[in-house]
């Protein structure tokens, strides 16, 4: 018992390398802030201009989806981060792994909205267009507001996925929540740290999760 | 003296969908202040023919003149010239995400840009006239079909279009809300609105019709004043529309 709290529940560790948890913390905090929304702007980008329904620009998007949603995103994550400089791009680590990470989160997020704006009858479009709106007018004003409510849980749950890819930015020496725990875990020779990784995580995770949950039996109710 | 402009006027208009023919030449002329009654079978190309007049289909052929003005021609604003051209569907096509007067007011908001105090008391205005001032903040599943209909037109209306185009617009209704759909209509026409009907109401096209167009097959069959359409029709493809409708 002693031996499981000292080497797992170990305060005295945790006080100790609690600054730089919490720099990890405040790292992943960020990424996910600048990713999920960068990934949910290339998500609408993507699926608005696939509902103009231009030929070529679709088969363009489709390829694009396709390839992303089936690329791993570590493998993708390394090739970005070593690949750039090594083509002469000399660009900041934070910007390399935001780079891998929109590609990657942008087909998923594209693929959802794509869905929502497809689940939108025809009739809602036609009625906002017989009354003067433009295409991309009704698209905002009409059609992507219910279609978001249409999928708001496929998005919830794709954005959990998100945040836990965030981890896979250690791989890269990203000074994010996991890379900064290992770290603490190599200065103490203690695992506690790796424990106080996890718990943040659940925090941070499980009221999304809750919310989720919530949403998904409202909607189970209203069919 | 030149007779006047029509409002709308169509000079041969096709419409193909691959190789279904849906309109074969269409020539239509609606003047001012008149109230256009088409009548057919389903798939005669009704629908379709109200919706090359604001371009919800493009034509394949022929010229489609609102207000003399060739709204096919390639230099032509489009959302601009909608926003003259009211319609009104069979599925009322509510934003069930918008109020009542959310639905309303939108396209005065976005398309005219009015301001939001100006756009609502247009909006309320327009509501009032279909008799639907007091549910503005309803939700449209919260309204009946009947007063969802109605929430339609003053959607339509309030953009103060120079004529309504309207498909089957109590065809989804129960029957006991077709009644106040057709005396905002009514009031409408009484107004000096320029109207383009497609309905089953006969009853209705008896009564405030200039004029009764028969379509069978992407054509219009006949055409003529309402009482000369319903009790003696000239062809035969009319009579029996009549009798299966009228039943008997
Ligand atoms: N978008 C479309 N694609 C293919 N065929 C269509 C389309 N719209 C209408 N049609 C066809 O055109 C014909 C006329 O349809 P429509 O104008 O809806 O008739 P109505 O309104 O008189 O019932 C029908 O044969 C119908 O199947
Ligand atoms: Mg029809």
């Amino acid at each position: 018992m002693e031996a499981l709290i000292y080497n797992f529940f170990n305060l005295e560790i945790l006080l100790k390398v609690h600054p730089l948890l919490l720099k990890g913390f405040w790292m992943t905090l960020q990424l996910c802030l600048l990713v999920v929304p960068l990934g949910i702007a290339g998500g609408l980008v993507v699926a608005v201009a696939y509902s103009f329904h231009v030929r070529w620009l679709n088969w363009l998007l489709i390829a694009y989806v396709d390839f992303f949603r089936s690329f791993p995103p570590l493998v993708l994550l390394i090739l970005v981060f070593y690949g750039l400089p090594f083509i002469g791009l000399e660009v900041p680590s934070l910007i390399a792994v935001l780079i891998a990470f929109l590609l990657n989160t942008a087909s998923y997020y594209g693929e959802i909205f794509r869905a929502g704006i497809e689940s939108i009858g025809r009739g809602q479009r036609e009625a906002a267009r017989s009354t003067g709106l433009t295409g991309l007018q009704t698209m905002v004003y009409v059609v992507l507001p219910q279609a978001v409510r249409n999928v708001l849980p496929d998005l919830i749950s794709n954005t959990l996925e998100v945040i836990k890819f965030t981890a896979l930015a250690s791989v890269v020496a990203l000074p994010e929540l996991l890379r900064m725990g290992r770290v603490a875990q190599g200065l103490t020779y203690n695992p506690t740290p790796l424990i106080a990784v996890a718990l943040i995580y659940l925090a941070l995770l499980w009221p999304i999760v809750r919310l989720l949950s919530r949403l998904e039996r409202r909607t189970m109710a209203k069919r | 003296m030149t007779a006047p402009l029509p409002m709308l006027d169509l000079k041969g208009v096709r419409k193909s969908f691959g190789a279904i023919e849906a309109l074969k030449g269409i020539d239509l002329s609606v003047a001012r202040q008149e109230l256009v009654f088409i009548i057919g079978p389903s798939g005669s190309g009704k629908s379709t023919l109200l919706r090359c007049c604001n371009r919800l289909e493009e034509p394949t052929a022929g010229q489609v003149l609102f207000d003399g003005v060739d709204i096919l021609s390639p230099g032509i604003d489009i959302n601009e010239t909608r926003r003259h051209i009211g319609m009104v569907f069979q599925s009322f096509n509510l934003y069930p995400h918008l109020t009542a007067l959310g639905n309303v007011t939108l396209a005065l908001r976005r398309v005219l840009k009015l301001p939001r105090d100006d756009a609502n008391e247009r909006g309320r205005a327009a509501l009032d006239e279909v008799g639907l001032a007091e549910r503005a903040h309803a939700w449209p599943n919260e309204l009946s079909g009947g007063q969802q209909q109605r929430v339609a037109i003053a959607r339509a209306l309030a953009l103060e279009p120079k004529v309504m185009l309207f498909d089957e617009p109590t065809s989804a209704l129960d029957p006991e809300l077709v009644g106040s759909v057709l005396d905002v209509m009514r009031a409408m026409r009484e107004s000096g609105m320029t109207m383009l009907v497609v309905s089953h109401e006969m009853g209705f096209a008896r009564e405030a019709a200039d004029r009764v167009l028969f379509m069978d097959e992407g054509e219009v069959v006949e055409e003529g004043a309402p009482a000369r359409i319903f009790e003696a029709p000239a062809h035969a493809r009319t009579r029996e529309f009549l009798r299966r409708v009228t039943g008997h």
